[in-house]
């Protein structure tokens, strides 16, 4: 706050001085992205260095030992456990990203292209991004009463007479999974994509019609090549939120279902901090791949 | 693709997007009726009979952890989160404005914060203040934690902002022979107002919903969606449902007073 108060006060002071504002003009960004800079640097680039030390460290019940050992990553990779919860982690993204894309983009779709009001589609689009203002655990929670034992869907269904006994794969099961992930991830697909669609020019549609092109074809080589950059910023965060999903993975399956990071987080609490750590590193290494691979599509510069 | 007539298309997608807000917001309410429970009731409907049985659980020490405490502390660190979200993000958004040694790497760090998952940024923290000999404590491991996740949103949003912001107008300012500081406070800051606000939101809204960052980073005291996401493993009555429809509540009320400022900020903007 100091930094951008004090300079331009300064500069005031030193008006008479040009060439004293000159050189103040040119240190005042470091000035005013030095909090941003130490409070990353504090907060994210030390623990992570801390996290690839500490993972070749030893340890044993009570403590951990500075160490050079590659036994933790020999323990990880090596675990036939380790990778079908890696798989099973990624198959959770697999699936969660082409449900979310699929309806993230046609939400998207209808908001940019069928409200015709701007004040309508902000009232629509404000609608869509409260429930992601609110508590995700409170989220999660409130499918127990519609998806359990004797909630509404096996009450009805029951009643209806569609099924002789309530399903028992509703809760608790990979499919509550999937379906909690895509209720609370879906908005970061709906926002980006909606941004990119908005700025289409709509004068491209007319060109692609006087061209004689379908709906059809105006979807699949107008507005599909022109929404990619949104897509591609919406794949990144969900992607990366199921990556390093824990809570949903645990609450949703009952403990019946494992990911990455449920492992990590169990890992923790036996205060097995190396393994968890060598755990992180092979996690962290996977996730900025994937981002990698997005970002070679999109230039998300750009795009802001 | 506005078309004069309402389409096939439109319908369709008209019902396809009523089916996502249904799905959005079904769940929620009916964890909101449920909360209005009889005392005999359970975690299921039908409602058996209506009450506030569950809200004055709520209060009572011994039904949930320390509700009140929790509440508490989010709220502060909520509040913290969110001023220093705010006058970083703007900091840091002016400064991307010009060129500077490093201005590339500082955005990539940013956009690394919000893809580094947030089970390592709180196994890291932990680990760090365990090596440094500092306790964890929530307003400061947890306030660190919180703002790997607020301030890339505050810078990303301010970027977008300053990308669309004429210089004309500062340049104009300064022609009718304003300060710089004069240009930023009655200039500038007007400008950006709601965008700042916004930025409010998500910093507030973020922590207080935040627990996969707090986990290992909070200390002795839980904060209130630790508290929640302990009593998911333990708490079999609807006073959990209480305790989401309380929060859910006043997470509605803070997104409608924020609306409200904005709308407030841009009349008068546009009356001036």
């Amino acid at each position: 706050m100091t930094v951008a108060l004090d300079q331009p006060a300064a500069t005031t002071v030193a008006k008479p001085a040009r060439r004293r504002r000159f050189s103040l003009g040119a240190v005042a960004p470091y000035l005013q992205s030095a909090p941003l800079a130490l409070i990353l640097g504090a907060f994210l680039l030390l623990p992570i260095i801390m996290i690839v030390v500490v993972s070749f460290w030893d340890y044993d019940f009570a403590a951990m030992y500075p160490d050079f050992l590659t036994t933790n990553y020999s323990d990880v990779l090596g675990s036939w456990v380790t990778w079908k919860t890696y798989l099973n982690t990624i198959k959770f993204a697999v699936i969660v990203w082409a449900l979310t894309l699929f309806i993230g983009f046609w939400v998207a779709y209808f908001l940019a292209f069928h409200i015709r009001t701007t004040a309508m589609q902000m009232v629509l689009f404000l609608v869509c991004t409260v429930p992601f203002l609110t508590s995700n655990i409170i989220r999660m929670i409130s499918w127990i009463p519609v998806l359990g034992r004797n909630g509404l869907i096996n009450s009805t269904l029951v009643h209806m007479g569609l099924v002789p006994k309530p399903i028992e794969w509703l809760l608790y099961s990979e499919f509550a999974v999937v379906l909690a992930m895509v209720h609370l991830y879906t908005l970061f697909m709906v926002t980006p994509i909606f941004n990119t669609l908005m700025r289409i020019d709509r004068s491209l549609f007319e060109a692609a019609r006087d061209a004689g092109a379908s709906g059809w074809q105006v979807l699949r080589n107008v507005v599909i090549p022109l929404a990619k950059p949104g897509m591609a910023i919406g794949t990144i965060f969900v992607v990366t939120l199921v990556m390093a999903d824990f809570s949903t993975v645990q609450v949703m399956s009952g403990g019946q279902s494992a990911s990455v990071a449920l492992m990590m987080k169990n890992q923790m609490s036996l205060l097995q901090y190396p393994a968890a750590a060598a755990n992180a590193v092979v996690l962290l290494v996977l996730v900025l791949l994937m981002v990698a691979g997005i970002l070679r599509i999109v230039d998300i510069r750009k795009e802001l | 693709m506005s078309h004069e007539k309402r389409t096939l298309e439109f319908y369709v997608l008209a019902v396809f997007f009523a089916l996502f807000v249904l799905f959005l917001y079904g769940p929620l309410s009916a964890i909101l009726i449920l909360s209005f429970q009889g005392e005999n009731g359970g975690l299921t409907f039908p409602l058996n009979g209506v009450s506030l049985h569950w809200f004055a659980n709520l209060f009572e020490r011994q039904a949930v952890g320390d509700f009140g405490g929790s509440f508490k502390r989010s709220l502060v660190l909520g509040v913290m989160v969110m001023v220093v979200t705010v006058v970083v993000s703007l900091l840091a958004g002016l400064a991307f404005r010009r060129r500077f040694r490093g201005a590339t790497a500082l955005f990539y760090l940013a956009v690394a914060s919000l893809v580094v998952p947030s089970i390592i940024i709180s196994l890291g923290i932990g680990v760090v203040f365990q090596q440094i000999g500092f306790r964890p404590a929530w307003y400061t491991s947890a306030f660190g934690a919180h703002l790997t996740w607020t301030l890339p949103f505050g810078v990303l949003i301010m970027f977008a902002v300053f990308n669309r912001f004429s210089p004309a107008y500062e340049e104009a300012a300064r022609d009718l022979g304003a300060s710089s500081w004069q240009t930023f406070a009655h200039v500038v800051l007007p400008m950006i107002a709601p965008s700042l606000i916004g930025v409010g939101l998500f910093g507030f809204t973020l922590s207080y919903d935040e627990f996969a960052r707090t986990l290992m980073t909070s200390g002795t005291f839980n904060t209130l969606p630790l508290e929640i996401y302990g009593m998911t493993t333990n708490v079999t009555t609807p006073v959990l449902y209480a305790l989401g429809t309380v929060t859910t509540v006043f997470s509605f009320l803070v997104i409608l007073l924020t609306l409200g400022a904005i709308l407030y900020v841009g009349r008068r903007r546009a009356r001036a």
